[in-house]
């Protein structure tokens, strides 16, 4: 139990830090970043107090926003996704879930990516709803979304895939 | 009672997710609106002082660029201090630094952002440098934002390149003005809006700052005119504005004091 509790504290470190002294300096092609510091609340335990992982997940949001100085943005995409987290775990996990016992590493594949894949897009398409708070500008924020989500899903596989692989 | 109470109980993590989120969506118009974010900013110690310990290493990779930068300004000024008799009149920039109604300090960029729609840079001086809110910051080159928010060892720009920044600008060989804005799409192109349309206006003419605001000093450069057409009402020129600066890298830049700031809006404020 204590160790799955360091994992979680030093990872939540490890993915501010780098999301945003890193990763938000990429900016390929003008404005494509990828948002990994979301494996947080991807990864983070199915058995869980609920109250907890909501409040975990907006200081994780916050975080991120005093780093970037984007308001609430980042803290409001994040409680969503937090929220909504046992629903999108059902439906992609099916019957595994109803029993608490998965193992995010020796999920099946296509599993997996649709776990990841509905997570970042409902993350980034708040984000970028919220971030750009225009209307008349939708069809900028779902190029954003796209592009920007294909990226983050890309990395986030790849750096679960590198890590899990470590522990075996 | 007892029913609300169950009620309670039986939603707390659905009313806890309603609490942050609305939290955060305050906190995020708060954001949208000029001079409110208060809570949500990278200039307190904490993110500052990570973002100063990183900058400290990243300086090194930057040197040489630094260099000449600096080189090429150093080479301005001496020039124009030794032909100041013949260049009077042709230098701008930064000679109004000389009469004592503006004061300039050397800064530092720590953190830089261009790729958002509301962009923010903050530097290393605040409230101890005696830097306030309201003040402009400029490269050698040119405009680069206003002091929004300060802490003690750090303060934050709201960059040109956001979407709530406003600034008076007009054209270097007439003096019509308009008010610079930006779309959100290209670092490198800023929007001059309501610039009458009798103003002369070419393709490659000179942007510079107004004297209207107390912020910037009149005839700090801009950038230079990429493109205009007329608004929709016909009495207007919407021009596309390519800046001197190269926004995505900044290293030193200056803040400018106006010390008759306070006496010129004191004097606005009774025309009211």
């Amino acid at each position: 139990m204590n160790s799955v509790v360091t994992t979680n504290i030093v990872r939540f470190i490890v993915l501010v830090l780098v999301q945003s002294l890193v990763l938000n300096n990429i900016n390929f092609l003008g404005h494509i970043n990828p948002y990994i510091y979301i494996l947080f609340i991807i990864l983070f335990p199915v058995k869980n107090n609920r109250m907890l992982f909501i409040f975990l997940s907006f200081l994780l949001g916050l975080s991120v926003d005093l780093f970037l100085d984007s308001g609430g943005v980042h803290a409001a995409a994040c409680v969503t996704i937090a929220y909504v987290r046992p629903l999108i775990l059902k439906f992609s996990f099916g019957m595994i879930y109803e029993h608490q016992t998965i193992k995010f590493s020796s999920m099946e594949f296509g599993q997996r990516l649709s776990y990841f894949a509905i997570i970042t897009l409902i993350h980034h398409l708040l984000l970028f709803s919220l971030e750009i708070f225009n209307t008349s500008k939708i069809l900028l924020i779902l190029t954003k979304t796209l592009f920007s989500g294909i990226f983050t899903i890309l990395l986030c596989l790849l750096i679960t895939v590198l890590f899990s692989s470590r522990r075996k | 009672m007892q029913q609300i109470i169950n009620f309670l109980i039986r939603n707390k993590s659905f009313l806890l997710f309603l609490l942050l989120f609305c939290l955060s969506l305050f906190f995020t118009i708060q954001s949208h609106s000029y001079h409110r974010s208060k809570f949500i900013n990278s200039a307190n110690f904490l993110t500052g002082g990570i973002y100063e310990s990183v900058n400290n290493i990243n300086q090194y990779f930057n040197l040489k660029e630094e260099n000449q930068k600096l080189l090429e300004e150093n080479n301005r000024l001496k020039s124009i201090l030794f032909n100041e008799k013949n260049e009077l009149k042709e230098n701008f920039s930064l000679d109004s630094s000389l009469n004592n109604q503006f004061k300039l300090i050397a800064a530092q960029v720590y953190k830089n952002s261009y790729s958002a729609t509301n962009n923010y840079l903050t530097i290393n001086k605040g409230k101890r440098d005696s830097i306030e809110e309201d003040f402009g910051v400029i490269t050698s080159k040119g405009i680069v934002g206003i002091i929004d928010n300060t802490s003690n060892k750090y303060a934050r720009v709201l960059s040109i390149l956001n979407s709530t920044s406003r600034v008076n600008a007009q054209l270097k060989n007439s003096d019509h003005f308009g008010s610079l804005r930006w779309n959100g799409v290209s670092p490198q192109i800023v929007q001059l809006i309501d610039i009458p349309k009798q103003a002369p206006i070419k393709v490659g003419d000179s942007v510079i700052t107004g004297g209207l605001s107390t912020i910037f000093p009149k005839g700090i450069p801009i950038g230079s005119v990429e493109s205009f057409k007329l608004d929709q009402t016909e009495n207007y020129y919407n021009v596309e504005v390519s800046l001197f600066n190269d926004m995505t890298s900044i290293g030193h830049v200056y803040i400018i004091k106006n010390r008759d700031a306070t006496e010129i809006s004191k004097l606005n404020n009774l025309n009211e």
